[in-house]
């Protein structure tokens, strides 16, 4: 870690060394580590120290950005230099309108950073994936996992007097537990790794496993489901990317294209971004320094904001919302997803349902077409059948092609425990119509 | 520079009880364009150094990276590795035994006739924009709310690294690659069709000078995309149902990629990636006798072809490039390896597929080129050939399970086939299938002028991620009895 210090220096000099008219340095760095676990042996397991200077720089309307790892003072004037050359270079953009300028706002506080995480070491990992490996050999099992730990920092400045730095911590823990006919899943993520249970989930995935034995085949077809949390985000993130894609949105191809203050899901769906909110993996600030508030996305189902950065912000004539994201040519997204908890829990789901499935997660999801945000991929480590309001026993995988929207118009109960992953947090939903278009043998 | 780093982390790495060691230096630059709607969207140059100390200590793998190249830095990171390695032995069952190898000093450069750098920026734009107005021109259908949208992009890059082991390995390579493609997306306020040349997911991509990038002909292909775009507004969906399909030679990288690419890979057999992308069907027992495809499906992986993604000198444990024979006559005899996995199957060398994609990351076994041989059909005789069928063109998504045999995949384009010749065009195609019989299905292949060694630029796979380059040769070929036109 460079530390706010040597950051905020870092990021002065680049902006000293460009000649642009407005400049932007961003310093995104630390050190990450990670443990991998296969057939409950560690067969993986790595470590690295980077950080990387990000430079735009501004004449006029044109624009042009360069990045680079090298941190030595040689090394920021190439990076500042070489973005002051591609924008020379570079097309007037005539949406640019300006980089942002201080809100005057302060930044949110919020805990981002955990000792303990950071100290959380080699050794440290190696016992946590022993806990997976245990669990799962004294059942007869075979797990796998990873176990990844990050501190980080970023540091963003720019010529009109924004200046923010943040040090982060996270910690994402998954293992899955596998028999010769059966597999389960548990995952979880944090900023303190003592908010992890790793023996609990260890015990999750063993179960999950072992409820997973002797899988029946079940037809194709329409099925009432109910989605665990990590089934429902891996749904949610197509919803959100493909509707809040901007320029998508511009042209009229995302399904929220002119729907602002319009119902486009289920009324009992409601979403809102916040990057304040310790319950996800908060950041006090985007990718432009703008701080993190508490943004409204969807309220009982009717749209009810865009996201912005500044560029986006620029073009639409609007305020950038704080949602700049570290990817060129993208636009704002939110990165921290929040889906209104209801009042049932997953067995009061299972109870309701006459017959349907219960899903633990999906696997290798993606668009098939985006005007419905239609989506195809795979059940796995745990589907099960319900049937009379009882879990009937596991079936084999099966393959969905689903709208997303249509799946989120039909919400029947929402679960009342969200769970963390990665940047959202999601409860369970029950869905009362859901379409199931293959199966596999295993 | 190199003197005074890496072979100083070898000595400190084994003076912390490292039984075998290998560092990797690596410096990269990366450039890019992407033009839309008559404007530049992005130019962006990025540059990358950094080195990963790789160790064995107590039998476990330890690997520790850093962008630092100081000489403080290269011990603190050669201790580390060793330090995560004797972690790692605590959660072990057996010692890596790594397959041999004879260390060699040798150099490597991607063959190149004109440097992609040295070519002026603002040419680059001139072309990408002038692609990008040729789709955008073509004349709309009278609906006012029908647009029509261009995109082109130029991706460019060299990578200088060089490998050194205790075992003696002391490998310099060059390798640069470019490529790009132009895309043409049209829409009402119904839906959205896309068009893209001469490959999906932002063209095509080799290891090769500017050439390779001037042989594409972007601006020439841009009207017809524009044009087939704008057509598959109008066009009759897909029929769902069981049909003869003939999937043209980039549906055919994707094909390959997913079905047979990934199962392949001996590190995923074993478990390695089953928290994440997954295992294979194709365990050991199957090697030598199971019967992947019919006779007509021949696999090789060959990372000595010129011009593929996935060539190079030797890969990132310092093994030779190498030809391997994955599939015969549909009966699958080998796997990609690496120094690690191959012996767990009694092999005796590595196939030479340990690749990372850059310093701070690990090698693990990736494709190379995996290529479906040529057969000796041409396009035109198998649409004859062809009583009822759709021919599938460019792929638009991808989804396969977690062992790599129940897959979906939609293709931006089709056509109906009747009666041996090509009817109307048809929107949202796609096609599902279970890799074994999907395979065993192919009664025809395209032959060598068919043929073409495609550059798929973003395979993701392993954990911390590693977006990987890799090559699939293709040509068409024809799968009977499909299922098509799923869950309209």
């Amino acid at each position: 870690m460079i530390g706010r210090e040597g950051a905020t220096a870092i990021l002065r000099k680049a902006i000293d060394f460009s000649d642009a008219e407005q400049t932007q340095a961003v310093l995104i760095g630390g050190e990450s580590a990670l443990t991998r676990l296969a057939e409950n042996v560690i067969h993986q397991n790595v470590a690295e120290s980077d950080a990387r200077l990000t430079v735009k720089a501004v004449f006029g309307r044109k624009i042009g950005t360069a990045s680079g790892n090298d941190l030595s003072d040689e090394g920021v004037r190439r990076t500042a230099a070489r973005a002051c050359e591609i924008a020379r270079i570079n097309r007037e953009d005539r949406r640019f309108v300006s980089l942002p300028a201080p809100t005057g706002d302060a930044y949110p506080q919020v805990r981002c950073f955990s000792e303990r995480t950071a100290a959380f070491g080699a050794a440290k990992r190696a016992a946590a994936a022993g806990i997976f490996a245990a669990e799962a050999r004294s059942a007869g099992f075979r797990a796998a996992g990873s176990l990844g730990v990050q501190a980080g920092e970023i540091a963003i400045a720019n010529s009109l007097g924004v200046l923010a730095y943040s040090p982060h911590t996270r910690v994402e823990a998954s293992t899955v537990v596998m028999s010769g006919a059966g597999a389960g899943y548990a995952g979880d993520s944090a900023v303190d790794v003592d908010d992890i249970s790793f023996a609990e989930m260890a015990r999750t995935a063993v179960q999950k496993c072992r409820d997973s034995l002797n899988a029946a085949a079940l037809p194709p077809g329409d099925y009432e489901v109910v989605l665990e949390p990590e089934a429902v985000g891996a749904m949610l993130l197509f919803a959100i990317r493909v509707g809040f894609h901007h320029v998508l949105y511009r042209q009229g191809g995302s399904y929220l294209s002119r729907k602002l203050g319009r119902r486009v899901l289920g009324d009992n769906v409601t979403i809102w971004d916040d990057g304040t909110d310790p319950r996800g993996l908060p950041m006090p600030f985007d990718f432009e320094g703008t701080p993190k508030r508490k943004l409204m996305l969807f309220e009982n189902g009717v749209f009810r904001n865009m996201v912005y950065d500044s560029y986006t912000a620029g073009e639409a004539g609007a305020k950038t919302t704080g949602h700049s994201i570290p990817y060129a040519d993208f636009g704002a997204m939110p990165m921290n997803v929040f889906v209104q908890p209801g009042g049932a829990s997953i067995q009061d789901m299972i109870k309701s349902t006459e017959r349907g499935i219960l899903v633990t997660r999906f696997h290798y999801t993606n668009l098939v077409r985006p005007g419905k945000v239609v989506i195809t991929g795979m059940t796995r480590d745990g589907t099960f059948l319900i049937e009379g309001g009882k879990v009937k026993g596991p079936v084999m995988n099966m393959r969905f092609t689903q709208s997303v929207l249509e799946a989120l118009r039909c919400v029947e109960m929402v679960g009342s425990e969200p769970r963390r992953l990665g940047m959202a947090n999601v409860p369970a939903m029950k869905i009362g119509k859901f379409s199931f278009t293959g199966a596999t043998e295993y | 520079m190199d003197e005074l780093l890496m072979r100083p982390a070898l000595d400190a790495a084994v003076r912390a009880g490292a039984e075998y060691a290998d560092i990797r230096r690596v410096g990269r630059v990366t450039e890019s364009i992407g033009v839309r709607q008559g404007a530049v969207r992005s130019i962006s140059s990025s540059s990358e150094q950094g080195f990963g100390v790789r160790v064995l200590a107590g039998g476990a793998w330890g690997f520790a990276a850093s962008s630092r190249l100081d000489p403080d830095e290269v011990q603190r990171v050669a201790r580390q590795a060793v330090g995560i390695a004797r972690a790692s032995a605590q959660v072990m069952d057996r010692k890596v035994t790594l397959a041999p190898v004879e260390p060699v000093t040798d150099t490597y450069r991607t063959p190149v006739r004109v440097d992609p750098f040295a070519v002026k920026m603002e040419d680059k734009v001139s072309m990408l924009l002038e692609a990008d107005r040729l789709v955008s021109a073509q004349r709309k259908p009278w609906r006012v709310a029908t647009r029509l949208i261009g995109e082109a992009y130029l991706n460019w890059s060299r990578e200088n690294k060089r490998f050194l082991s205790t075992e003696g390995a002391d490998i310099q390579q060059e390798l640069v690659e470019c490529g790009g493609g132009v895309a043409a997306t049209a829409g009402t306020l119904r839906e959205i069709q896309r068009r893209s040349y001469p490959n999906a997911h932002r063209g095509h991509y080799a290891t090769a000078g500017w050439e390779f990038v001037e042989s594409l002909r972007l601006a020439d292909a841009a009207p017809r995309i524009g044009r087939e775009a704008l057509a598959l507004l109008g066009a009759r969906r897909c029929p769902s149902g069981r049909t003869a399909l003939i999937l043209d030679s980039t549906q055919m990288a994707l094909q390959i990629h997913e079905s047979c690419g990934h199962p392949i890979e001996l590190d995923r057999v074993f478990g390695s990636e089953a928290s994440f992308a997954g295992t294979s069907f194709l365990t050991p027992d199957k090697r030598g006798a199971f019967r992947y495809g019919s006779e007509a499906v021949n696999i090789t992986a060959d990372a000595t072809m010129p011009g593929g993604l996935g060539t190079f000198g030797y890969d990132d444990e310092g093994v030779p490039a190498q030809r391997t024979e994955i599939i015969r006559e549909g009966v699958f005899l080998n796997y990609l390896t690496s120094r690690d996995t191959a012996p767990l199957v009694g092999d005796e060398a590595s196939s030479g597929a340990a690749r990372a994609t850059g310093p701070d990351r690990i090698p693990i076994v990736r494709m190379t080129n995996v290529n479906l041989e040529p057969g000796d059909w041409t396009l035109d005789a198998m649409i004859r050939d062809t009583q009822d069928g759709i021919l599938m063109e460019t792929n638009l998504s991808w989804s396969i399970d977690d062992r790599r045999l129940n897959f979906q995949f939609a293709a931006e384009a089709g056509w109906e086939i009747k009666d041996g010749s090509l009817g109307a065009m048809l929107k949202n195609p796609n096609y599902t299938g279970i890799t074994p019989e999907f395979w065993g299905a192919c009664d025809a292949v395209g032959d060598k002028s068919e043929w073409r060694l495609w550059g798929t630029p973003n395979c993701g796979k392993g954990q911390p991620s590693q977006v990987a380059h890799v090559g699939h040769g293709a040509s068409p070929a024809r799968f009977r009895d499909v299922r098509v036109g799923v869950g309209r």
